[in-house]
Formats: C-alpha cells, sequence, structure tokens
C-alpha cells in the first residue's frame, strides 16, 4: 500500500480534503478501484466507460499514462501517480 | 545578415550545443534560441503565420481589431505585428502573468483584458470566446485552433533544424497550444525515422488547476495526441532548478518555460545513456528570462524561488 496518489483541488471532496491519498495494485485500474473502496465516487470521476476522462490527465512519476498504456500502465510501491485537470498554455 | 525590415528577420534562429550538460559524445543536446526573434520568443513564428493567413483571407484589413487570450508571449507578437500593420490589438491575459508582460504589451499599443487567475489561460480563453460572440467584427486569431500555428513551425522550425541537425533523434517542446509540437513533429516524423516527439507541460500552482468541475477543462483543438511520443508533466520546482543549470553550466539566460524542456530533455538523454544508445536531443528556448526578472525566479535559493512562483503562470 505505498503508491502515493496526488488529487487536484476540484476532487478533495472526495478525500476529505486530502491533498494526497495511498493505494495499491499492479496497475492503474485497479490502483483507482483500491481507492474507490476507501473514497467513494473517485473513481468515477477519472474514468468513464471509454477509459481516462477527456479532462483528466493522469501521470505516473511525471509522465502521461495516455503513452504508457493507459488504465493498462503498471504501478509499483515507490511510484507517485498525479492526477490533473487539462489546462491552457499559451 | 541584411533583411528588409524587423518581420523579414523573422526564424533562422541559431541551434547551439551544450557541450556541458550533456552527457556523453554520443548523446547530445542543442538548444534552439528561440528568443532570437523580432519580440524575442518563439511566439513571433505563428502570429505573423496568422496574420498573414488572416489578411490573405480578407479577413484582416487595415483598421481591423485583433483579440486573442493569451498569457503573454502570442499578445506581445501579435501586438507588435498589429502596430506595424495598422490593427488595433486586444488580449485577454489572467492576472496572474509577469509584470513585464503587461508592459510589454501597453508598449505596442495593445489593450489588455484581465481574466481571473483562478484557472489560469482556461479562463482567459473562456472570455475571450465570450467578447468573442460579443463583438463579432473583431477578428479572433485564436492560437489555440489555428492551423496557422502549426504550420509556422512545420515550414519554419522543422526544416531548420533538421538542416542545422541531420542526426536529430529527439525534439522536445513546452506543451501550451500545442502549435510548436504539432508542425515540427509533423515535419520530422515524414523525415525521421523513429524520431521521438516530446511534449514538456508545465506543472503550475494550485490555483491554475481552480476549475470548478473537471469537465470543464480545455484542450487545444491543434493537439493531436499521435504526433507525440510522450509527455512529461515538469513541476515548477525542476522548471526553475534546470532554468539555472542551463545559466550556470551554458551561460544561456532563459525563460521558465526553457527549464522545463530542458528538465524533460535531460530526461530522454539518461534513457539514452541508460540504453547505450546515440542521440541528438534538440529543445526550445522558447523566450529568454528578461520577462521574468520581476519573479524572482533568478535570485536567493531554488525553494523561496518556487514559493515566489506559486500561482503564476510562467510559461
Amino acid at each position: 500500500m505505498a503508491i502515493e496518489v496526488r488529487i487536484p483541488t476540484i476532487l478533495r471532496n472526495y478525500t476529505d480534503g486530502a491533498k494526497a491519498v495511498e493505494g495499491g495494485g499492479a496497475t492503474l485500474e485497479e490502483l483507482f478501484a483500491d481507492l474507490e473502496g476507501r473514497h467513494p465516487g473517485l473513481r468515477d470521476r477519472l474514468v468513464d466507460d471509454k477509459g481516462l476522462r477527456r479532462f483528466v490527465n493522469v501521470y505516473v512519476n511525471d509522465e502521461d499514462v495516455r503513452f504508457l498504456g493507459g488504465l493498462d500502465t503498471q504501478v509499483s510501491d515507490g511510484d507517485t501517480v498525479t492526477v490533473l485537470p487539462a489546462v491552457a498554455g499559451g | 545578415m541584411r533583411f528588409d525590415s524587423l518581420l523579414d528577420s523573422l526564424g533562422r534562429t541559431p541551434l547551439v550545443g551544450l557541450p556541458r550538460l550533456s552527457p556523453s559524445a554520443d548523446v547530445r543536446l542543442w538548444a534552439k534560441l528561440e528568443d532570437r526573434n523580432p519580440t524575442g520568443s518563439v511566439k513571433d513564428r505563428p502570429a505573423f503565420w496568422m496574420i498573414a493567413k488572416a489578411e490573405k483571407e480578407g479577413l484582416l484589413t487595415p483598421g481591423c481589431t485583433i483579440l486573442e487570450p493569451t498569457s503573454g508571449n502570442t499578445g506581445i507578437s501579435l501586438a507588435m505585428v498589429a502596430r506595424l500593420r495598422g490593427y488595433k490589438m486586444i488580449c485577454v491575459m489572467p492576472e496572474n502573468t509577469s509584470a513585464e508582460r503587461t508592459q510589454l504589451l501597453r508598449m505596442w499599443g495593445a489593450t489588455i483584458i484581465p481574466s481571473p487567475a483562478a484557472g489560469g489561460s482556461n479562463e482567459a480563453v473562456r472570455v475571450a470566446k465570450e467578447l468573442a460572440a460579443e463583438h463579432p467584427e473583431w477578428v479572433m486569431l485564436y492560437q489555440y485552433g489555428n492551423e496557422a500555428n502549426a504550420r509556422a513551425h512545420y515550414e519554419g522550425t522543422g526544416p531548420e533544424l533538421l538542416e542545422d541537425l541531420p542526426s536529430i533523434t529527439h525534439f522536445v517542446a513546452g506543451l501550451g497550444t500545442t502549435g510548436t509540437l504539432m508542425g515540427v513533429g509533423r515535419f520530422l516524423r515524414e523525415r525521421v525515422p523513429d524520431v521521438a516527439i516530446v511534449a514538456a507541460e508545465p506543472r503550475y500552482g494550485e490555483l491554475v488547476y481552480g476549475l470548478r468541475n473537471i469537465d470543464e477543462g480545455f484542450i487545444p483543438e491543434l493537439y493531436d495526441e499521435s504526433v507525440l511520443t510522450t509527455r512529461f508533466s515538469v513541476t515548477s520546482e525542476d522548471a526553475l532548478r534546470r532554468t539555472r543549470e542551463l545559466l550556470a553550466a551554458e551561460g544561456i539566460f532563459a525563460g521558465i518555460s526553457t527549464g522545463c524542456a530542458l528538465h524533460a530533455a535531460l530526461g530522454m538523454a539518461a534513457k539514452a545513456v541508460k540504453a547505450g544508445e546515440r542521440a541528438d536531443i534538440a529543445f526550445v528556448v522558447a523566450d529568454a528570462g528578461w520577462k521574468y526578472l520581476s519573479t524572482g525566479a533568478y535570485d536567493g535559493t531554488l525553494d523561496e524561488a518556487e514559493k515566489r512562483l506559486e500561482g503564476q503562470l510562467w510559461a
């Protein structure tokens, strides 16, 4: 149980205000399922029936999971998972 | 080099090696100095191309008003061209950008409409779209969806890079409108087998992500995920640290978004070393450090600088 998941401000109502929570699993999918047990409703804000929600970006150790394997991206103890909403630059 | 006017001097920027930051003779880093453009940033390229296209299509005629959501550099580039060509310029800019950006925009005669700090550029885009609907006579070039933005890099930055560095293996740039990565990325992919196109996305303080709902995020219309090899999220701390390293080791005084790109470039370099592969990694120096002096990015400890940058849009 030692994958740190950083939660953006707008989703902290699912984590009792916590900026980061911990979870476990071999893949991102498993990790989100594990989090759902303690933070009901969170998974549904991150994932829909097509995979990651369009405006949700998830990074494992700072790399975008859409380029790693999506929800099948492998994770392990010591990894940091960061969830962020998509924002504009320029 | 001689040019008929400042606008004619756009592009053909230097590509300089980084002998001290490159890990070995086989894995080399190269900086494309886009601060050597007319107003001092890479945004001169898309700005000039977008205006030229709008003029060609008859959308822009003398006396017209240009409206654009921008965190700074695109607005500065557009304001300069607008002044020379006789257009009025209105920028919608988030409040949390550096003081120098506001000063430069006003200097070139632009009007600034501030958008709320919370939400960053997403809010600027939203406000600009509302204004455009209320003022159909204004011309919004809209860098996030204007094909001429990416085209400027496909026709300019990309060919310049390949000419100067035929052995290129990686291209790394900051991800904002995505124009640089889409344009250069497509150009290189058509010509360089297995080239890696790597995005470095700034990770700001929490205020910037303060959206009301996660479904109100924003993805630029120009963005095509399939052009990229991968994408990294770079913290303010890492970006600042690399910006300072670039100055200390190589003498290059760059803006903070350059540190963001350099961080990803060094990550790719480390991977190449580990894999025992050769690499020529080019990254974009989007602008110089002048516009960020007031943010305190170069003063005191890294920790202090990071705290001062909290909540600021630094790219």
